[in-house]
């Protein structure tokens, strides 16, 4: 009899507890419902125009043509791959793209960084927040405006050749010679976007422990010594993490600001593999070719891109999300 | 020995506020310049004169550039496109961001939607097949080819769910309790405690939005309706062009120089984020470095 009323109880519970779960699982599902419709508007877009355009990457493998679309246009192999490799323009965007962004890359680093030591050593607040709003602004033009700005400051008659002709140097075109104008994509990047790493790494300095300052200066080290000591291996990690990131973008070498600037004269020292893959498709009209140049730079950065994030993830413990 | 370190100190920090003072003026120049030299005499600024005040003040530059109905036009099409672009941005990025501030425990599917849509920031298809899709789903020629394609900035987007991953569940819990839905939590909890990062996402849209000049260029097959600074980029690379020109034009230009013209619309083109920079500046340099430093 007992056994019996326990069996009982035993089915009972079970059932019970097969029915919370079943309502468990119901609300959790009215639950995240909302959630998933949420994300729809997302989704579509992103499948549209992030994914769409990835599926398009085998027109590269075919002899596209835009009347017979992705399935119907004629399939060629590595053709395309074959014609771009024996070109010469991409060589020569290929090297000038490295070229062009490593500068970019150790200048970029560099100047925000002394000038973000140079700014902390600034005790008057209005004066350290007036240096930092001005060198912020270049990061806010377009490189359109920017480019009408640079084509007037680097001509023949402008302020910079005025000042260089005040101490007997002869006018240089510095846009239109192929010695200058790699020089000058460096140089006006850097000023374009210095403010924003100059951020970042004020805000490493101020992150740093005061009181170690305070030991140091018991201990007799001077400004100078304080720096090298205690301010720049503080700001070790965040460079270490800059750097590291950046490897995954050494294959962009600043599109937009090349297009803007470049002109066929200097083609041969700025051409490079982005504007190439332009002028290619979209002004000659050959689709395939130039979308074989872009899936195999997409290919690389994708490598150099996971490569530094596992790298960014070991050394600083960095993730995105 | 005191004196001497006090002394030593005193002369770099006078040299410090003077290399300091000359990156800021290397930094404001161009676009103080280019005011000056749109407020200046068409003599004086073909002659090359001008440096960071006008010589010769006049607004006829201005004047006339109210009644030039190209630059007008292309103005009017960049404002519409902030305005609908950022509006679009700024729904997706929250729309978006919020599920996936969830915790796998409360969104199963979490892991699976995240890498759907951070794979895109690791690997594209290119110029050329964006271009074919963009063609293909009919937007050329339209304002959606300027908003749509991008409508969702992943970046953006992580940036704002990292945010709301910071918030205090407790809150949520609460209001999870007294049977409020995930709309109203994101409206009425998320969204009014993280207004610096949104402030420093509407920013950066905005700007990009006003900014961009490439996407104009190829998808609007017709100057006539490029926005304002794809309408620059032409200005400034085919260094005026004289087509654009009606007869009307060229009788007024007599007294504006093609130069002051030129830069006077430059100036024009940066001003409206000169506009906007200040008021959100406290805002996203906190954005940029929650976005940067992660810890």
């Amino acid at each position: 009899m007992e056994n019996v009323v326990a069996k009982n109880e035993q089915i009972n519970k079970e059932l019970l507890q097969r029915e919370r779960k079943n309502k468990a699982r119901r609300n959790r599902l009215a639950l995240e419902l909302p959630l998933h419709i949420m994300l729809i508007p997302g989704i579509i877009v992103t499948l549209i125009y992030a994914y769409g355009p990835m599926f398009g990457i085998i027109m590269a493998f075919q002899k596209f043509n835009p009347s017979l679309g992705f399935t119907g246009s004629k399939w060629v192999g590595l053709k395309n791959f074959r014609f771009i490799f024996h070109l010469p323009d991409f060589s020569q965007a290929f090297k000038n793209s490295l070229y062009i962004s490593l500068l970019k890359i150790i200048v970029g680093l560099m100047v925000p960084l002394i000038l973000s030591l140079l700014i902390n050593e600034v005790s008057k607040n209005w004066f350290k927040k007036f240096v930092q709003t001005s060198i912020f602004i270049p990061y806010f033009l377009s490189w359109a405006v920017l480019g009408g700005i640079i084509f007037e400051i680097f001509s023949l008659k402008g302020p910079v050749n005025l000042m260089l002709g005040r101490i007997g140097i002869e006018p240089i075109y510095f846009l239109g010679d192929n010695k200058w104008f790699p020089f000058i994509l460096v140089t006006t990047d850097v000023w374009k976007s210095m403010g924003y790493n100059m951020v970042v790494f004020l805000a490493a300095i101020t992150n740093i422990n005061p009181s170690l300052y305070e030991a140091a200066a018991v201990d007799g080290a001077n400004r100078w010594k304080q720096t090298f000591h205690i301010t720049l291996p503080g700001m070790m990690p965040i460079i270490i993490l800059i750097c590291t990131l950046s490897i995954g973008s050494i294959l962009n070498a600043g599109f937009e600001q090349v297009l803007m600037l470049y002109s066929p004269p200097v083609f041969r020292s700025g051409d490079i593999i982005d504007t190439l893959v332009y002028r290619l498709g979209l002004i000659d009209g050959q689709l395939s070719p130039a979308a074989a140049v872009g899936l195999f730079k997409s290919l690389i950065s994708l490598t150099l891109v996971s490569i530094s994030y596992y790298l960014a993830y070991k050394v600083s413990d960095y993730r995105i999300f | 020995m005191i004196h001497k370190a006090d002394w030593k100190r005193k002369i770099f920090i006078l040299c410090n506020t003077l290399f300091l003072t000359l990156v800021t003026l290397i930094s404001i120049f161009p676009i103080v310049h280019l005011l000056a030299v749109s407020l200046s005499s068409n003599v004086a600024a073909n002659a090359g004169v001008v440096k960071m005040i006008p010589v010769g003040f006049t607004l006829e530059a201005y004047k006339f550039l109210m009644e030039k109905s190209d630059f007008l036009i292309a103005f009017g099409i960049s404002l519409k496109r902030v305005a609908l672009g950022t509006t679009i941005n700024m729904v997706m990025v929250i729309l978006t961001a919020y599920p996936l501030s969830k915790e796998k425990s409360a969104f199963k599917a979490r892991t699976f939607y995240v890498w759907f849509f951070a794979f895109t920031m690791f690997f594209g298809g290119g110029l050329v097949p964006a271009y074919i899709v963009i063609q293909r789903t009919g937007l050329m020629n339209t304002l959606w080819a300027l908003v749509i394609p991008g409508a969702l900035n992943v970046w953006n987007m992580v940036m704002l769910l990292n945010f709301f991953r910071g918030i205090p569940k407790e809150l949520e819990e609460a209001a999870i309790v007294d049977g409020a839905n995930h709309f109203t939590i994101l409206w009425k909890i998320y969204l009014p405690v993280s207004k610096p990062a949104l402030a420093t996402i509407l920013l950066f849209t905005i700007v990009g939005h006003w900014n961009a000049w490439f996407d104009g260029m190829i998808y609007m097959n017709s100057p006539a309706s490029y926005p304002l600074q794809t309408y620059l980029y032409t200005l400034v690379t085919q260094n005026f062009n004289k087509k654009l020109l009606t007869m009307d034009d060229i009788e007024r230009l007599k007294n504006v120089s093609e130069k002051t013209l030129q830069i006077a619309q430059i100036f024009l083109g940066a001003l409206p984020i000169m506009l906007v920079y200040p008021f959100l500046q406290k805002y996203f340099i906190k954005g940029i470095v929650v976005g940067s430093v992660k810890e």
